[in-house]
């Protein structure tokens, strides 16, 4: 999950799909270039999501025609709940 | 040398023109038998001696596989000036029109893509007025 998101291209894309869930490629390189100015090909955009898809962090499903990007939160609660919480909080009983 | 013509391939040329003229309200330019099919254009009512739009059979058999890639992937196949996106959005919304993008801010533009029922995506885009 880390690993994922230590690009910053890939961050932008998980801000993005916060915003919007079930997005297409294409929503999501018109985003990225013309929101961030990201210089990004098409190929790149794609890889980029299939790490983030790896990680768990993204979804991709098919609806009717269309392939659809959707944001998981759970690796991003999990680190919180696990790493940052604990560091941030230290006071704080750790969730079983 | 000027262009006057853009196309959209249609999988039903009737469907096609019910669809950019009832929906969209476009207005039927040309229509000549043409083989099998017809030669079919609409123009916008807003411009009815500009470019038209050529509603082209898509019977091709490289054309299927091609359209259906640019829909997975989401790729609008044009795209066409509006002045109010939102507005746009809630009247073809309201007619029944699939969006797979809502009205979005995309830097100065807004721009929302639907489906042409045809087999394409379609974007409609607005400048910013001032």
């Amino acid at each position: 999950m880390f690993k994922a998101i230590s690009d910053p291209t890939r961050r932008v894309l998980v801000e993005e799909l916060a915003e919007r869930d079930g997005q297409t490629l294409f929503e999501l390189c018109v985003r990225l270039i013309s929101r961030h100015g990201l210089d990004v090909s098409r190929q790149a955009v794609a890889k980029h999501l299939d790490v983030l898809e790896a990680a768990g962090l993204v979804h991709v499903r098919r609806e009717g025609r269309y392939r659809l990007h959707t944001l998981d939160r759970a690796p991003l609660r999990a680190a919180w709940d696990e790493w940052f919480r604990p560091l941030v909080q230290p006071d704080d009983p750790i969730k079983e | 040398m000027r262009i006057n013509l853009a196309s959209v391939f249609v999988d039903d040329q009737v469907k096609a023109l019910a669809f950019y003229t009832e929906v969209l309200g476009f207005e039927k330019k040309t229509d000549l038998p043409a083989g099998e099919a017809r030669w079919l254009t609409v123009v916008s009512p807003e411009d009815p001696d500009g470019v038209e739009l050529v509603l082209e059979p898509d019977g091709h058999p490289a054309v299927g596989p091609f359209k259906r890639a640019l829909v997975a992937d989401g790729i609008p196949y044009t795209s066409f000036a509006v002045s109010d996106v939102a507005a746009e959005h809630a009247r073809l919304a309201a007619a029944g029109v699939a969006f797979t993008q809502p009205p979005t801010a995309m830097g100065p533009v807004t721009t929302a893509v639907f489906d042409d029922t045809c087999g394409n995506l379609i974007q409609i885009a607005s400048l910013p007025t001032d």
